[in-house]
């Protein structure tokens, strides 16, 4: 014991801990990658400067959040050894091949390319800079391929055999791979990483708008994440609809603990709001809409949806944090689709850059992606207890030989240390998301010399940091 | 039959340990020696001589874990408990060691805790590396399939030892590195420190080989019984050679060749290791056979490691040679 608390608690907590920094960066990165790609593609085919300060102005942002991507996930490939020893022997001959993949097919790419990205231009030329560019933002989505293969086969396993010494045994990796929930799972995860992105983009175009609304570069990224959040949401909500349904035939107790259900019921209400109490096995308080539950589950008035009780109560996920994150998320998921249908109706009046009281919403939105992701995946992994493979593998049984203060101590440790280091970062990120935007160099000379921050390093004497570029 | 898939994995593992160490060692030794360059500007080149290439470095480590995980899940499940605090602690020095790459640069009253968090996280990186590297010499109580020791059997005076010297050899690759890739004073002042950590390397590396020997009868027999003995003793004349070639290379002005000389005494050291160790992947305890993966796994990700890592290879060859030569000290960062 630990601070009252067992092994198994404080490495659940180091998990949680460790990969909700590790899942925040990654998916900046993996947007950014992207958007930084576009732009410098619309700088080739455009010819317009403008893009070429934006992508060296966001090059620097990917850059840290890159590194701090980077950091955080060595962590977690071998946190499964120290903190997760019985799951690593039994499930590692099905998780480490993907794993491995992820290695030899992402994680080389994108840092072979990175440097050629971040310092390279003057020495490759133009086109061989774009096409280093274009290798990291694949890299991070075939990253994100492989490890949401791994996660979706322990949430929905097959294509397993298992041995005499308890070891998964993979059979058919076709299988493996394309289990059930990886494709609804993959497709979510990506938009929402680029959504995160555009919001957050487009909340420092948001900014500066305010201060500038002719501001020609902000005008250029605060237009593409607008288009962003006006597409890409309503599709995220369709395929979030659709991941539902998905999980409702491979993780029904998953989708109760949701939805806060505790009895079976034919015409299940739509709770909206409540406060579920797993000892009492009811929702206190509930908001509900009759009918309306069963209807978006099963697609009928009448449809029967499983509660909780369904399940012996060590068979059952707890249902408070799930059913708290989904609600979170898909508010924000809501509120997402509002700003851009907005920034719809400001397009077609002509307005995009006028009106305020957009540019503002679109700024307080800037964290919103952050946000709807880790909550989406606290819905998820919290829902899939008591299991680590499930139906099959208890979270109990997966861990370590190891002691509470071993496991209390490194915590601690690690809460200190992401506090101080990524606290800083984060600092970093916002002084140089303050920095002015100009399109050339012209301005970039009479610029504003004092441009982020009480203390500019060598790379903010310059607003874009091109001047000094390499 | 010896070319069955877990010999090749094994091989390959060892492969892929084996790159990393030299590769992150000269980069983790450039922050090792940042106390000896107290100059802001002598910083900034010497992280720029490995900002591009460091993260490149570091794949080859989550690739050694990740796959370790993969191919040999027993082993993995059995030395990361074991080694959890010198683990755990590495971690975290990469942590700071990493982000110092950007963070030095963005912060301007900051910026000595940054390079202070970039020199003490590479020592501590490099120093838990060679402990954990000297527990698994020294043997691991295994029960079962788990580990069965306490949470400080890897801390020993041999442990200690062993930590020590990787930290310095690490050093010494990081001084052959800025004198390949820098010029004028700080060149100089490199080539000084290289001679040094030489001399040291060398040194613990007779002492750590004589010690290993001592500590368990199958190391002693192979090394100094018959007729095996007969093929090991090429790994300490070819050290014998790396050593005077590191001397000459330094003493006259050999820009290249004390570098290769450097990553020929850790690649003939890592041999030695090779040699002690098989076919035991956790001495005296597992062998690599009795840990790997069923065939299933141990095929599907050969075909892709077969297929990739020369690619990788490439590629990544092709990053160096984007950024070789000397470092021009006016190149700024971003
Ligand atoms: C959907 C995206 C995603 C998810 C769910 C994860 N990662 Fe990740 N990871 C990435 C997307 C990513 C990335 C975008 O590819 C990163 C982020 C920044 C970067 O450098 O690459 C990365 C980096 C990264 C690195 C450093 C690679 C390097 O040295 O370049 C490691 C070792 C891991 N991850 C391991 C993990 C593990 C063990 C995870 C699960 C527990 C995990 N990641 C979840
Ligand atoms: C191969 C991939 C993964 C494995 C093996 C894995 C395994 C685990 C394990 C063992 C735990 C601790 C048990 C527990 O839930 O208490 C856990 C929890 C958690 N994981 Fe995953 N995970 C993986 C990927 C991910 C990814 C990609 C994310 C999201 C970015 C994620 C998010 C979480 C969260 C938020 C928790 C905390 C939930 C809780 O403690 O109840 N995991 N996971
Ligand atoms: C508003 C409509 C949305 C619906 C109906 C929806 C639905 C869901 C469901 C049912 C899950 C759990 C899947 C499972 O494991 O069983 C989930 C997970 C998740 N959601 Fe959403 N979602 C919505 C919006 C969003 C938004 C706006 C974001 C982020 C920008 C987001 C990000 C995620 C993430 C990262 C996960 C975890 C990974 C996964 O399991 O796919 N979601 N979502």
């Amino acid at each position: 014991m630990f601070l009252g608390l067992d092994a198994e608690t404080l490495a659940r907590i180091q998990f949680a801990f460790t990969i909700s920094f590790h899942f925040i960066f990654p998916s900046f990165s993996i947007g950014l990658a992207s958007f930084l790609a576009m732009l410098e593609a619309l700088w080739l085919i455009k010819k317009d400067d403008a893009y070429l300060r934006l992508f060296d102005y966001w090059k620097t942002i990917f850059a840290i959040v890159f590194g701090m991507g980077v950091v955080t996930g060595i962590v977690m490939s071998y946190q499964f050894g120290t903190n997760w020893a019985v799951f690593s022997d039994r499930a590692g001959p099905v998780i480490g091949p993907l794993m491995g993949y992820e290695v030899l097919t992402a994680f080389f790419l994108e840092a072979g390319f990175l440097g050629i990205m971040l310092f390279g231009r003057k020495r490759v030329g133009v086109g061989l800079h774009f096409f280093a560019t274009c290798m990291v933002a694949i890299g991070t989505l075939i990253s994100a391929t492989w490890i949401i293969a791994a996660n979706s086969w322990m949430q929905t396993p097959q294509g397993y055999s298992i041995n005499d010494v308890g070891q998964f045994i993979p059979v058919d990796w076709w299988a493996i791979i394309f289990n059930p929930s990886f494709p609804y799972r993959l497709v979510h995860t990506v938009l929402a990483s680029f959504l995160t992105t555009a919001f957050a983009v487009g909340a420092v175009g948001a900014w500066h708008l305010l201060k500038n609304k002719n501001n020609h570069p902000a005008r250029i990224i605060f237009s593409m994440a607008m288009w962003m959040a006006a597409l890409v949401t309503p599709v995220q909500i369709f395929v979030g609809d659709q991941h539902g349904l998905n999980t409702l035939e491979h993780q029904p107790a998953k989708i109760a603990a949701m939805e806060g259900h505790y009895e079976t019921r034919k015409g299940a209400p739509l709770i909206l709001f409540g406060i579920p109490d797993d000892a009492a096995e009811e929702t206190r308080f509930a908001i509900e809409i009759p009918k309306l539950g069963s209807l978006l589950l099963t697609h009928e008035l009448d449809g029967e949806v499983k509660g909780l009780k369904n399940w012996a109560p060590e068979d059952r996920p707890k249902a408070l944090i799930p059913f708290f994150t989904f609600r979170i998320m898909v508010g924000l998921g809501v509120l997402m689709l509002l700003v851009g249908a907005w920034s719809i109706l400001a397009r077609i009046r002509g307005k995009l850059y006028d009106w305020k009281w957009l540019h503002r919403a679109a700024w307080v939105m800037g964290p919103s992606g952050f946000v709807a992701v880790l909550a989406g995946w606290y819905t998820t992994e919290v829902g899939r207890q008591p299991y680590t493979i499930y139906g099959l593998m208890r979270t109990s049984e997966s861990l370590s030989p190891v002691s509470a203060p071993a496991v209390g101590t490194s915590l601690i440790a690690f809460i200190v240390v992401y506090f101080v280091v990524f606290g800083a970062g984060v600092l970093y990120l916002l002084q140089l998301m303050r920095r002015p935007l100009v399109s050339d160099e012209h301005e970039l000379n009479k610029g504003p010399v004092k441009a982020a921050g009480i203390n500019p390093g060598p790379a903010q004497d310059a607003p874009i940091g091109a001047a000094n570029d390499p | 039959m010896i070319l069955d898939l877990p010999f090749i994995w094994a091989a390959l593992i060892a492969f892929v340990v084996l790159t990393y160490v030299i590769l992150d060692g000269f980069d983790l030794g450039v922050g090792i020696l940042f106390p000896l360059f107290p100059a802001r500007h002598d910083r900034d080149v010497m992280t720029n001589s490995v900002a591009p290439v460091w993260d490149g470095n570091e794949t080859w480590l989550v690739l050694g874990g990740g796959g370790l995980m993969a191919v040999f899940p027993l082993a993995y499940a059995i030395i990361f408990p074991a080694l959890y605090m010198p683990i755990m602690l590495m971690l975290l020095g990469l942590v700071f060691r990493g982000v110092a790459f950007e963070f030095r640069w963005r912060s301007g009253r900051w910026i000595h805790l940054w390079d202070w968090g970039f020199s003490i996280g590479s020592m501590v990186a490099g120093f838990t590396q060679g402990i954990a590297l000297g527990a698994l010499v020294q043997g691991i109580k295994v029960e079962g399939r788990a580990y069965a020791g306490g949470w400080w059997d890897w801390l020993t005076s041999f442990s200690v030892l062993t930590g020590v010297a990787v930290v310095i050899g690490y050093a010494l690759l990081g001084a052959t590195w800025l004198n390949l890739k820098t010029s004028g004073q700080l060149q100089a002042h490199a080539r000084r420190i290289a001679l040094v950590t030489a001399a040291i390397t060398v040194g613990l590396i007779g002492v750590v080989s004589i010690w290993t020997s001592t500590l368990n009868p199958v190391y002693f027999e192979r090394w100094f019984g018959f007729p095996t003995a007969f093929f090991s003793s090429i790994v300490p004349l070819l050290l014998a050679v790396c050593s005077f070639g590191l001397w000459h290379g330094l003493t006259h002005d050999k820009h290249l060749q004390p570098f290769l000389a450097a990553l020929g005494l850790f690649v003939l050291s890592f041999a030695g290791i090779g040699i002690s160790f098989y076919p035991f992947i956790i001495p005296g305890a597992l062998t690599f056979e009795a840990a790997a993966a069923p065939d299933s796994s141990l095929q599907f990700l050969l075909v892709g490691a077969v297929v990739l890592v020369p690619i990788i290879l490439i590629y990544t060859g092709y990053a160096y040679w984007v950024f070789r030569g000397k470092i021009d000290p006016q190149e700024g960062y971003h």
